[in-house]
């Protein structure tokens, strides 16, 4: 079903509330566009807001972590992850703190704000933190998995929360492991492995290539870190050559983690379709997608030239 | 306990652990040994050495965190781990890091240093504690030059909107930070009336005044958080070292040491 995923983490966050008497959620004067709004509604005792403070915030919730509490720290992608680095580098994962950050309007989607709020990093600066867990979900269903999922680690979880409103990719009983990618379609040529919304266009990119005779698997990378080694060099030795797709830098992302797990082992040549060293800038998120070369057509043109 | 001995007895300690390691911050540790010993002897409740982790104990924040060896030499004076592991200060494999670690060492209830996160871990500490309905309380000391830190003041403002009248915070005010006085450096201005504006209780005592310190300790104001500013002496307790900003963070010489020693000899 079509839904935002701001919306099924909202949701998520609501439902687990009810199995967790130890969560609790928390937003830096954004609960009503990161939907952590919607748990504030169903349990308002449990849930703080800190105003436009988001470095207070995630020290804050290292503190409530200290409790024995579990904070789902909301706000955008680019002020939690971005300014509130540090924070998050030091009070919670330098501890192993028990703090999950479910951090919303990631990559272009944020469309019209332009630049300054397209978070484009993130996963980056994220993976780059020891004890660090990394979650891009591509659909309502997976994010509803993820959430639940971060809940089971002892220990601070990145959730990427992209904006748009999305179909759903992936079934109710399709497995989520933490760590484990799913193998959406099997293919001997290329193989093209996206994360978040892009899994959706790589889809739609192998059916393209199948009309041109080309066999394309599809991989969904649904956590970045622990990134799964097994299943990136199960295809570095089968296919002629690796697409990773990403709506986000191509500097420190999935392309690059990736690439640190292929690089001296296989015989798959491999290309990177992200955003490529730039910043952003305002328009409506398909437009940007475009843009940036965010699409099936470019995921195509790359995946042919293995051949 | 005869507080001014013990008090001596922590300072030569700190000057010890800070000549073995050849490093570390020797001034701003000796100038809040009587701020720690008032918290750790006389007004948080039910720490026990032997259960570090206690639930209903009162947590202690140091936020200016590379204090650390004041904090640990008491820690082993309490007995939470053996007063021979300050030998090992800053080495490999010691549990006594640079700056204070809870993942390592016995009675280190928070991770802190990286000024001005210990301030709102200790906030969000406070409000936890309220959420869960405990009623421990959370004290944290603060550097001067810290509170030039923005986040300070996002935890300063968050403490009085959440009421946390179960959160205190001690400011080390010694005047002085690594390039030079707090005045030459970036003005602190009237640091009691800022946090007044937000909303604190606020106290000013001689912070090498353990009485003075446990009477502020124990004035709080329902529904408000307190601070208390503790007017101290960076060096205390060395002569050569007090009201010297070059002490920072400055290695000892042999000569410096034998002679801070021979200032802290207890009869």
């Amino acid at each position: 079903m079509a839904k935002s995923l701001r919306v099924a983490y909202g949701e998520a966050l609501q439902e687990l509330g009810e199995k967790y008497p130890n969560v609790v959620a928390m937003d830096a004067d954004l609960a009503g566009a990161t939907m952590s709004g919607m748990f504030k509604a169903k349990f308002p005792d449990r849930f703080y807001d800190f105003g436009i403070a988001e470095a207070n915030m995630v020290c804050e919730a290292a503190g409530f972590a200290h409790t024995g509490l579990m904070p789902f720290v909301s706000t955008f992608a680019l002020f939690g992850a971005g300014r509130a680095f540090e924070q998050i580098r030091n009070s919670v994962c330098y501890v192993n703190a028990n703090v999950k950050f479910g951090l919303s309007h990631s990559g272009l989607c944020v469309g019209e704000d332009g630049g300054s709020h397209q978070s484009i990093e993130d996963i980056s600066l994220m993976r780059s933190l020891p004890h660090m867990t990394v979650l891009v979900p591509c659909d309502p269903i997976e994010m509803k998995k993820a959430v639940f999922a971060a809940a089971e680690i002892n220990g601070p979880v990145y959730i990427r929360v992209a904006r748009p409103v999305v179909e759903d990719i992936t079934k109710e009983d399709d497995p989520f492991e933490v760590g484990k990618a799913n193998v959406l379609k099997e293919g001997k040529d290329v193989a093209i492995f996206a994360t978040g919304l892009m899994v959706s266009r790589a889809l739609k990119a192998a059916e393209m290539l199948e009309a041109e005779g080309i066999s394309a698997a599809v991989v969904n990378f649904h956590t970045i870190k622990p990134i799964d080694k097994e299943t990136i060099l199960r295809y570095a030795n089968s296919v002629k050559g690796i697409v990773t797709a990403e709506e986000h830098t191509v500097i420190g992302g999935l392309g690059s983690a990736v690439a640190e797990v292929m690089a001296g082992n296989g015989t798959a040549k491999f290309a990177m379709v992200g955003i490529q060293d730039k910043f952003g800038k305002s328009g409506k998120p398909e437009q940007l997608f475009e843009a940036y070369g965010l699409t099936a057509e470019n995921i195509v043109k790359n995946a042919k030239s293995f051949l | 306990m005869d507080y001014a001995k013990k008090a001596t007895e922590i300072r030569a300690e700190i000057i010890k652990m800070l000549y073995a390691c050849q490093s570390g911050h020797p001034g701003g540790s000796l100038s809040c040994v009587e701020m720690l010993m008032t918290l750790y002897y006389k007004v948080m409740k039910n720490l026990d050495p032997k259960d570090p982790h206690k639930a209903d104990r009162d947590r202690f924040v140091f936020s200016k965190g590379h204090a650390c060896p004041t904090q640990y030499a008491i820690l082993a004076d309490l007995g939470y781990f053996p007063k021979e592991d300050l030998a090992h200060l800053r080495q490999i494999d010691s549990h006594l890091q640079g700056h204070p670690d809870m993942t390592k060492t016995p009675g280190v209830d928070c991770n802190a240093g990286s000024l001005g996160q210990g301030a709102s871990i200790a906030a969000g500490m406070a409000l936890a504690a309220k959420h869960i309905g405990a009623d421990y309380k959370v004290y944290s000391v603060l550097g001067d030059g810290e509170c030039q830190e923005g986040l300070i003041w996002e935890a300063a403002m968050s403490a009085a909107h959440y009421k946390l009248d179960n959160l205190i915070f001690l400011l080390d005010h010694n005047g002085l930070q690594i390039d030079g006085s707090n005045d030459e450096v970036m003005s602190l201005g009237d640091i009691c009336k800022k946090f007044e504006a937000f909303g604190w209780a606020v106290e000013k005592v001689d912070g090498h005044d353990m009485d003075a310190i446990e009477a502020a300790c124990h004035n709080l104001v329902p529904g408000k958080p307190k601070f208390i500013c503790c007017e101290t002496v960076k060096g205390k307790g060395v002569s050569f070292m007090e009201n010297q900003y070059g002490w920072h963070g400055k290695v000892m010489s042999q000569q410096d040491y034998e002679a801070a020693m021979k200032e802290l000899e207890v009869e």
